[in-house]
């Protein structure tokens, strides 16, 4: 990532658990594997408990998933330092990940994020003053052929250039949540402006 | 078994030989960072790529099984090309800052880096620095050095059996840490400084002391525990600055304990370098003369059965001869080597040592540890059950309070062994001292013996010693003669005034409040309990500090070296006794080490089998009787502190103070 | 053009009903029990007759890759689905799991009777949340028709399937960084040998095929192998995917016949290359691991994994990343060596300190801020990683800057001579 890394301290929870539902929801990813291998249930667990702590992973919660799965700490935070989803400092409501990488790079992608840094006073790995906003850099969000791209929070936001990004930051910030994909309405990943292939749909009878 | 050739030579190895393996087989060596041959393999460093014909790459020699009629070139220029690509992506990131690193002089990227490395850099980027880390009192971290290997991860984690190290982070961001920066909690973990081939572990204690090029070097054996690791003593001038280990296969492998590598500062520390006499309650320094004159005038008032002698932990057998012989020639038979009263049959040689010996471990099927926790009572023997428990097979049970051994183990009640261990291929008990010390301990000694029976080849019956000085001192008969008192019944006689004189040599483990007027002697290295005691000091030498002869629990005889000479006034031990033996007209006919030592053969034949374990007869030992139900206690409760050197020693001092300040989060181990 | 007919992925574009209904609407789960029961051997044959080669990158023939799974097992064995899209360009895998999630449902079942697998693992990269819970759906509705679990459609044979989220590596598509991955730990591939097929996941057997593989087997085993074979050229046969992004008129995924050529391929899906063919500069044709082609390359090459290799370059994925002449084209490889530099594991030497290595010096390169000797210590620091990694990362971080010193050498010197050569840095 550019931008400075954020090594300022970090107000640790002194304790961590899941809600009774996310406890639930853990028991079920563990059982999808064999007796013994619960540590492959690491990332889903992970994922659960940043979900339930505003998006990000704090000590305690590392330390209750090495209890829940029984394995050492250490190996917990080497997986959640590994994967680049899991947050170990506090992040804004609206985590904003812009992909950069050459495709989306190719088709203006610099805009985005200047359309980012310009809306909302903040750069690369920063959160804005009221906590809404975190923008931060990815690699390739595997959505290529509608680049630019954003993932905001779960959802990706393609098609993008500056004036786009702009109405879709102004639209979060008023707390509406505009419909996810293209944001010029594209059919998915087909060609802009009408489709070449798959126009002969006779089999689509179950078509909604 | 599969055949290839390996630089234009053949060489037939076993199915699972790695290509590495094979080419040392030949004396072929191919350079390798990461690579170990007691830690998994991580085939990760690279270094030890070589060119195996019709693979489209080189290959990892450290990773790749041999396979049948594969050529491997370790030479080849692609070979060379690869290893030259590796080392030089290994130097970009680390500092040159060889002049002020510890690792300098005995660093493996060093000496690797002139075989292989160019001679000027070609990276004009900037270097990497890396934060770095708390890994406790024993570990001096220096991470921008590192180079990833993995070694110190793959050590704590497989051998020690504690996960606490890891590799945070990913890419050219990756790091070795604790992640939330603590002392290391094994008593192996310095053994990662051994490890790292490069100076981003180094010893703490030892932070700027010397260059290895100024170290004399002395090949000895530790004390510190029952275990006798094999280690190198290294000098310079009159100081111990280090202890390494030294590579024995049957007993420690290439490891020691965090005890038996950093107790030395306690060395230097509480020295006893001069005799000493009390006068009016004080100790006064004199002159060894005057001590043995004030003892031989108290000796000539008294008749031999009042006068008695107990030998400590670290006493080594030469002194133990010694004072056996003069006790008998004063008329004494109350003597004992085992100052905690744990009970032993001296007739019995397979009654008190660990008959399956350490290495036979790997051929145990079950373990029943009764009484003990060898975690902490001989870190060495528990890191060999974990290693015999990694490799399957292998199920370890225990009477006594809950344990964390570093490997599942499954606490019963001495009810349930028998059933534990039937059906058992190659049974093991392994008897502490903590069963041994009790008034039932010659009736759990029985009832152990009776779950063991001995088969053809296998001895599975085994006692953990805790002293350096045991197992010689009852194979040379340091125990009491005829009618004589054992450490107890002396101690009682103290107490009740019917001892007036009493012998301490390195014995601090003793209830000196018991000891009422009797007129105490006490030789030995430490002003430690003894010494405070006493009322004639005769400053003995430390192990490092003598030639001298221990048994192991094992009961294998091995010879500790004189790496220093001992401070001011005090002498090695055996030549003290002799000495005073003079001054009490009781002469022994030791004239020098050589008719101590045949002396020390006279005495019991073993003493000849230098480093070879005699297998013991079998016989009975122990007595029938009840069993107290009463829960044993472990008798080591603070693993860094446990005799006069390690008590003496600041370092384990940091130690037990840093476990203590961990203690508060308890954690489990994988 | 392939025909509609021949389209596998007839929902690629998502404006179809994704869901079992659906799907049964188009042809999926028709008569998966019937194939089936026409047994391993069967099925195994049928594939590798079809000429499928796996669409994860590699390349490897599908049937044969199966047929290296025991026969017999007394241990489980697991198919291993990749679903870790990452490859920069490539999209294709995402579009099959949220409109057409029953293809590689109904895939993993008939993959899994013929190489005798008990369970399924579907890894997906964590990025993909949306498309996990379409494809998480899938699931679900095809164990409540009774076509996965015990007795799975009626067969006989007993599968169960499961979706596993990753939480963002690029590196877990590397089958051995995948499993990993999948047992919790880091992503850092495992060495081979072993391989999966004899200690895979969790120690068993295993196999790791790609999404768009697997999706395609349904199809290819109700239609015949003949059929599928009958598009491409020999050993290249079959169907693809291709993602088409960059300087395009009309950036979009197509399934299109192999062999199609590259230019016919841009001018009749993707609107064409913007400003004009003849505004070329470069294309990358099989994602971002796969070395760049020129323009005159481009004019002429077939899309399939022969021509592309005769071209010193690779189908990959099949995501094909077009630059027009407006692109800086050594901004555009830092920006890919950063990727590389981003996601390298950090288990090896050579990946680890190489990716940066040669980020650092496109970086400076791409600003002018070089020495001409800095391009041939590039590209040394190339070959010094290329052959020498646990894993293929390591050519794949290699090539891309391989292709573009072997293509664009002279803008480099160009770049760096504009700037002015200066001395070389104190050392």
């Amino acid at each position: 990532m550019s931008g400075a890394v954020d090594t300022r301290p970090v107000d640790q929870p002194a304790s961590f658990e899941f809600t009774p539902e996310n406890l639930a929801k853990a028991k079920a990813a563990i059982a999808k594997y064999p007796a013994g291998r619960q540590q492959s249930a690491v990332l889903a667990l992970l994922d659960l408990a940043q979900r339930q702590h505003n998006n990000w992973l704090p000590r305690a919660a590392m330390d209750y998933v090495a209890g829940l799965l029984e394995i050492a700490p250490i190996r917990v935070y080497e997986v959640a330092t590994f994967y680049t989803m899991f947050h170990l400092r506090p992040v804004g409501k609206h985590l904003l990940q812009v992909c950069t990488t050459t495709p989306c790079w190719l088709r203006g992608s610099d805009e985005v994020v200047k359309a980012c840094e310009k809306k909302l006073g903040i750069g690369m790995n920063e959160t804005t003053g009221d906590g809404k906003f975190t923008l931060i850099e990815v690699e390739c969000l595997g959505a290529c052929v509608n680049a630019p791209v954003i993932q905001v929070n779960d959802d990706f936001y393609e098609d993008l250039d500056g004036p786009s990004t702009e109405a879709l930051l102004d639209a979060l910030a008023q707390g509406r949540k505009p419909p996810i994909g293209s944001v010029k309405h594209r059919q998915g990943s087909a060609p802009e402006g009408g489709q070449t292939t798959l126009k002969d749909v006779t089999f689509a009878k179950g078509a909604t | 078994m599969p055949k290839l050739t390996i630089d234009g030579r053949e060489v037939e190895v076993p199915a699972n030989t790695t290509v590495l393996q094979a080419a040392q087989q030949l004396g072929i060596e191919i350079p390798h960072f990461c690579y170990h041959q007691r830690l998994a393999i991580a085939g990760n460093c690279r270094m030890c790529l070589v060119e195996q014909e019709k693979a489209p790459k080189p290959i990892a020699s450290c990773a790749q099984p041999v396979s049948d009629g594969m050529v491997v070139h370790t030479q080849s220029e692609r070979a060379k090309k690869a290893r030259h690509g590796v080392m030089e992506f290994l130097l970009i990131n680390h500092p040159l800052d060889c002049p002020i690193c510890d690792q300098g002089g005995e660093c493996d990227l060093q000496d690797q880096a002139m075989a292989y490395g160019f001679d000027r850099s070609r990276y004009k980027e900037a270097k990497r620095a890396v934060k770095e880390k708390d890994f406790g009192p024993l570990v001096a971290t220096a991470m921008t050095r590192c180079i990833h290997c993995t070694r110190c991860v793959r050590f704590l984690t497989d051998v020690a059996g504690v996960s606490e190290l890891g590799m945070v982070n990913r890419g050219e961001d990756s790091e070795i840490t604790t992640y939330v920066g603590m002392a290391l909690g094994s008593e192996l973990s310095a053994n990662i400084i051994d490890l790292c081939p490069v100076g981003a572990l180094t010893s703490k204690p030892y932070e700027f002391i010397a260059r290895p090029w100024e170290l004399r070097k002395t090949e000895s054996v530790d004390v510190l525990d029952a275990v006798g690791s094999n280690i190198r003593i290294d000098s310079r001038g009159g100081a111990v600055l280090r202890v390494l280990p030294r590579l024995h296969e049957d007993i420690n492998e290439e490891w020691i304990s965090d005890k038996t590598r950093f107790a030395l500062d306690g060395l230097k520390r509480n020295r006893l370098d001069r005799p000493y006499v009390r006068r009016n309650g004080k100790l006064h320094e004199v002159e060894w003369r005057e001590a043995f004159a004030v003892i031989a005038e108290r000796a000539a008032q008294v008749p031999g059965s009042r006068i008695a002698a107990i030998a400590g932990d670290l006493a080594d057998c030469e002194s133990m001869l010694a004072l056996k012989e003069l006790m008998k020639a004063l008329g004494s038979a109350n003597f004992d080597c085992r100052q905690d009263g744990a009970y032993a049959d001296p007739r019995v040689r397979a009654s008190y040592i660990f008959n399956t010996g350490i290495a036979g471990i790997e051929q145990a099927d079950r373990c029943l540890l009764i009484g003990t926790n060898p975690k902490v009572e001989a870190p060495i023997i528990n890191a060999r059950l974990r290693k015999r428990w990694l490799a399957g097979g292998f199920k370890v049970g225990y009477v006594g309070p809950a344990l964390d051994l570093t490997y599942p183990a499954q606490q019963i009640d001495m009810a349930g062994a028998a059933a534990f261990l039937k059906d058992a291929k190659a049974p093991m008990v392994i008897v502490g001292t903590s069963a041994l010390r009790r008034k039932d301990g010659a009736a759990i000694l029985a009832a152990s013996r009776a779950l063991v029976e001995p088969r053809e080849g296998w001895n599975g019956f085994n006692v953990l010693q805790l002293a350096a000085s045991r197992v010689g001192g009852l194979d040379l008969g340091f125990v009491p003669g005829q009618g004589g008192r054992d450490t107890a019944a002396i101690l009682a006689g103290c107490e009740k005034g019917e001892i007036d004189i009493l012998y301490l040599l390195d014995a601090d483990e003793i209830d000196t409040t018991k000891l009422g007027k009797t007129f105490v002697i006490y030789q030995g290295h430490h002003g430690d309990s003894g010494a405070r005691r006493a009322d004639v000091i005769l400053p003995g030498a430390a192990y490092t500090e003598k030639d001298a002869t221990y048994v192991n629990t094992e009961g294998r005889v091995q010879l500790g070296r004189r790496a220093v000479f001992p401070p001011g006034d005090a002498r090695e031990d055996w030549a003290i006794v002799r000495a005073l033996s003079e001054a009490l007209g009781k002469t022994l006919p030791y004239n020098n080490l050589r008719d101590v030592r045949a002396g020390l053969i006279a005495a019991n034949p073993l003493f000849a089998h230098i480093d070879e374990r005699v297998p013991a007869p079998w016989s009975a030992f122990g007595a029938a009787g009840s069993i107290d139900p009463a829960p044993f206690v472990y008798p080591v409760a603070d693993f860094y502190r446990t005799d006069a050197i390690s008590r003496a020693s600041p370092t384990m001092a940091a130690c037990a103070g840093a476990v203590a300040a961990k203690a508060i989060p308890a954690r489990k181990s994988a | 053009m392939l025909a509609d007919k021949d389209r596998v992925f007839t929902n690629l574009y998502g404006q179809f009903d994704w869901t079992l209904k659906g799907a049964q609407a188009r042809g999926d789960w028709d008569g998966t029990k019937d194939l089936i029961l026409k047994g391993r051997d069967w099925l195994v044959n049928e594939v590798k007759n079809s000429g499928l080669r796996g669409r994860g990158g590699a390349g490897f023939p599908t049937g044969l890759k199966w047929s290296f799974m025991p026969k017999q097992s007394d241990r489980p064995c697991y198919l291993v689905v990749n679903a870790d899209e990452s490859e920069p360009g490539t999209c294709k895998d995402r579009d099959i799991i949220r409109n057409d999630p029953h293809k590689l449902v109904e895939g993993c079942l008939l993959a899994g009777a013929a190489m005798g697998a008990t369970a399924g693992y579907i890894y997906i990269r964590g990025e993909f949340y949306n498309e996990a819970l379409n494809l998480q759906a899938a699931i679900e509705q095809a164990y409540a028709a009774g076509f996965l679990g015990k007795n799975a459609c009626g067969s006989g044979f007993d599968f169960d399937l499961y979706l596993h989220r990753g939480a963002g590596a690029y590196i877990c598509g590397e089958e051995m960084g995948l499993l990993e991955s999948l047992e919790g730990k880091p992503g850092k591939p495992r060495l081979k040998p072993p391989f999966p097929a004899g200690v895979g996941l969790f120690g068993c057997p295993s196999t790791v095929n790609n999404v768009e593989t697997l999706a395609v087997v349904p199809t290819i085993l109700r239609r015949g192998a003949p059929w599928f074979a009958s598009f491409g050229r020999p050993k290249n046969e079959g169907t693809k995917v291709f993602c088409i992004s960059g300087h395009v008129n009309k950036p979009c995924n197509v399934e299109e016949a192999m062999s199609i050529p590259l230019r016919e391929l841009i001018e009749t899906h993707a609107g064409g290359v913007r400003g004009g063919w003849d505004n070329l500069l470069a294309v990358i044709p099989g994602g971002s691991s796969m070395p760049v082609l020129s323009k005159s390359i481009a004019d002429t090459i077939l899309m399939d994994f022969d021509a592309l290799r005769d071209a010193k370059s690779g189908l990959g994925t099949a995501a094909i990343v077009v630059m027009d002449k407006s692109t800086d084209i050594i901004k555009a490889f830092a920006r890919i060596a950063k990727f590389y530099k981003h996601e390298s594991c950090g288990q090896c030497t050579p990946c680890r300190e190489g990716t940066g290595w040669m980020w650092r010096m496109l970086e400076r390169i791409a600003k002018g801020d070089a020495d001409i000797s800095d391009i041939d210590l590039l590209q040394t620091v190339t070959t010094q990683i290329e052959g020498h990694t646990i894993c293929a990362f390591g050519e794949g971080a290699a090539w891309p800057v391989q292709g573009l010193i072997r293509h664009f050498r002279p803008e480099m010197e160009k770049r760096i001579a504009e700037r002015g050569a200066r001395p070389m840095a104190a050392e």
